[in-house]
């Protein structure tokens, strides 16, 4: 036992030292798109684990920030551009497009994609906004169901989430049983996964600000997906989910499984108050 | 083929088989005292240059995701998840630092980010190609505790 004590404050005492003005912190500086103001601070809901939810573009580098400043420069506003392009194209049997029921996106689709996921009555699960285009393909318009990441999805996801930029997020956890899949996100959160052993909360919780290696470790948050990511271009949140339980050396849920859409639940809700950012850029 | 060399294949090759198979220390096996791990896993003695190669590989130990080592500085992106490793010798012995490799949660706590590198403890839904394996072979752990050694 004294071993482990011994031990354990010797590590304690290190990491301290260690985090004297180390290369740790997220930066102080505000984020402001084309003018607005974004929320990229903002004080924690109650019973989070930190006292402020913080944005993960506070941890890039200036250089990365830099390009979500302005909306000419953020190479994710392409495929924005692409997303309103499907908006308005017509598909499937009913002859009609989104803008057909929808008309002005933003009018129709300001601030919505901040209060997702929402409890979806028929299914009796929680719904995103991937989810709900699939649904409104197949009952509204006689199209297919894009399939994960493909037909546009990603595109049109992001121009619907971008049509909430500076809205912050707040989720209803009344509506239906959304409250118990939280809990089951929190449960998938705290769950060690693979070879490796960590769970979300090994690298976004208890080693949040540190370096793994070149990586300054944020929160994982998730305001501002889909993120255009300077390696891969535009990455959707269950691709994100599934590279980070990749990372742990393990199997990883299939996009929209129950697992994954309660923990999108669950760490959509560690990021309240935060501005919707899409599409954010990330390294 | 001659009668010796018969002999000799006969007597010595399955004891030399066998001896390595017992000296080999599973992981399930390891035992864990107050001081740390005194006996070897393999009673080889461990490599010091292959215990540094083990330590950066990425694929292997990845030691430096987490902790810098001014030892090799020349290599970019040392990460500070964990403490820096530099004098890590004059702060533990051998058996603590073999402890320390084979299973963090030993030394530190159970909440320890530190993977368990000769630990069959691991996560769920570990991926197919390594069920049932460690991160590292037991002799690399001997390899990469030598190279720990030198850092004083
Ligand atoms: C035939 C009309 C129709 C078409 C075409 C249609 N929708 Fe819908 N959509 C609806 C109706 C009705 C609702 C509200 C009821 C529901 O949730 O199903 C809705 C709801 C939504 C919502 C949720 C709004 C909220 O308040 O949460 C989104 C997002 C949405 N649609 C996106 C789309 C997209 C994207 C397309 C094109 C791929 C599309 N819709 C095509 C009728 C339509
Ligand atoms: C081994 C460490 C590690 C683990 C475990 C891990 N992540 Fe990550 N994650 C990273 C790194 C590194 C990044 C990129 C830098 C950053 O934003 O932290 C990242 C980024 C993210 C992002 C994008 C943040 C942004 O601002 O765009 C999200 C969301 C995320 N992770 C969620 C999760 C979730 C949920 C889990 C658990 C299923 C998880 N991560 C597990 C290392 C990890
Ligand atoms: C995912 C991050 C991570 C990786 C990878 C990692 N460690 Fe660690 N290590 C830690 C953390 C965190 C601690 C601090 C222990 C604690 O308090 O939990 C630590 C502590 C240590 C210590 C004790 C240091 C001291 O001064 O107290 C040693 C020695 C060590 N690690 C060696 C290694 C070696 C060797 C490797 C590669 C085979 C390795 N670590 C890989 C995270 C990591």
């Amino acid at each position: 036992m004294t071993k482990r004590l011994m031990t354990s404050g010797l590590a304690l005492a290190m990491l301290l030292a260690g985090m004297v003005g180390s290369r740790a912190d997220p930066v102080d500086d505000t984020l402001v798109i084309d003018g607005q103001e974004m929320i990229s601070r903002a004080k924690a809901p109650e019973g989070h684990p930190f006292d402020e939810v913080l944005s993960g573009w506070l941890f890039r580098e200036g250089e990365t920030r830099a390009l979500e400043v302005d909306s000419f420069e953020n190479p994710g506003m392409l495929a924005v551009e692409e997303g309103e392009a499907i908006w308005n194209t017509v598909e499937g049997t009913a002859g009609k497009s989104c803008a057909s029921c929808h008309d002005d996106a933003s009018v129709s689709m300001k601030g919505i994609a901040a209060n997702y996921p929402k409890w979806d009555a028929d299914s009796k699960k929680p719904i995103n906004i991937e989810l709900q285009i699939n649904k409104c393909r197949t009952e509204n318009m006689g199209a297919e169901a894009y399939e994960f990441d493909k037909g546009g999805q990603r595109e049109l996801t992001a121009f619907i989430k971008n049509q909430s930029l500076g809205v912050p997020v707040q989720l209803d956890l009344t509506q239906g049983d959304l409250q118990s899949w939280w809990e089951k996100g929190k449960d998938v959160y705290y769950t060690r996964t693979g070879q490796l052993n960590l769970s979300c909360a090994s690298c976004h919780e208890a080693s949040m600000g540190k370096y793994i290696r070149a990586d300054h470790l944020s929160q994982g948050q998730v305001n501002g997906f889909p993120t255009y990511r300077l390696n891969s271009g535009l990455t959707s949140l269950h691709n994100r989910f599934r590279g980070c339980i990749r990372d742990t050396r393990a199997e990883f849920p299939k996009a929209f499984s129950d697992e994954l859409m309660a923990l999108e639940t669950y760490v959509t809700w560690r990021g309240t108050g935060l501005s919707v950012e899409t599409p954010s850029v990330r390294q | 083929m001659n009668w010796r060399t018969t002999i000799t294949a006969l007597v010595f090759v399955p004891c030399l088989v066998a001896g390595a198979a017992a000296a080999e220390v599973a992981p399930n096996d390891v035992a864990f005292g107050d001081d740390g791990v005194s006996v070897s896993l393999t009673g080889v003695q461990g490599d010091v240059e292959a215990g540094a190669a083990a330590f950066k590989d990425r694929g292997l130990g990845n030691c430096l995701a987490c902790h810098a080592n001014k030892d090799m500085s020349k290599d970019l992106f040392h990460g500070n998840v964990g403490p820096s490793l530099d004098g890590v010798a004059e702060r533990y012995d051998e058996a603590m630092l073999r402890e320390i490799v084979i299973n963090a949660k030993q030394v530190f706590t159970s909440e320890t980010v530190m993977p368990g590198f000769y630990s069959l403890d691991v996560g769920k839904d570990v991926v197919k190609a390594r069920e049932g394996q460690t991160i590292l072979s037991a002799q690399q752990v001997e390899d990469v505790v030598a190279y720990l050694g030198t850092l004083k």
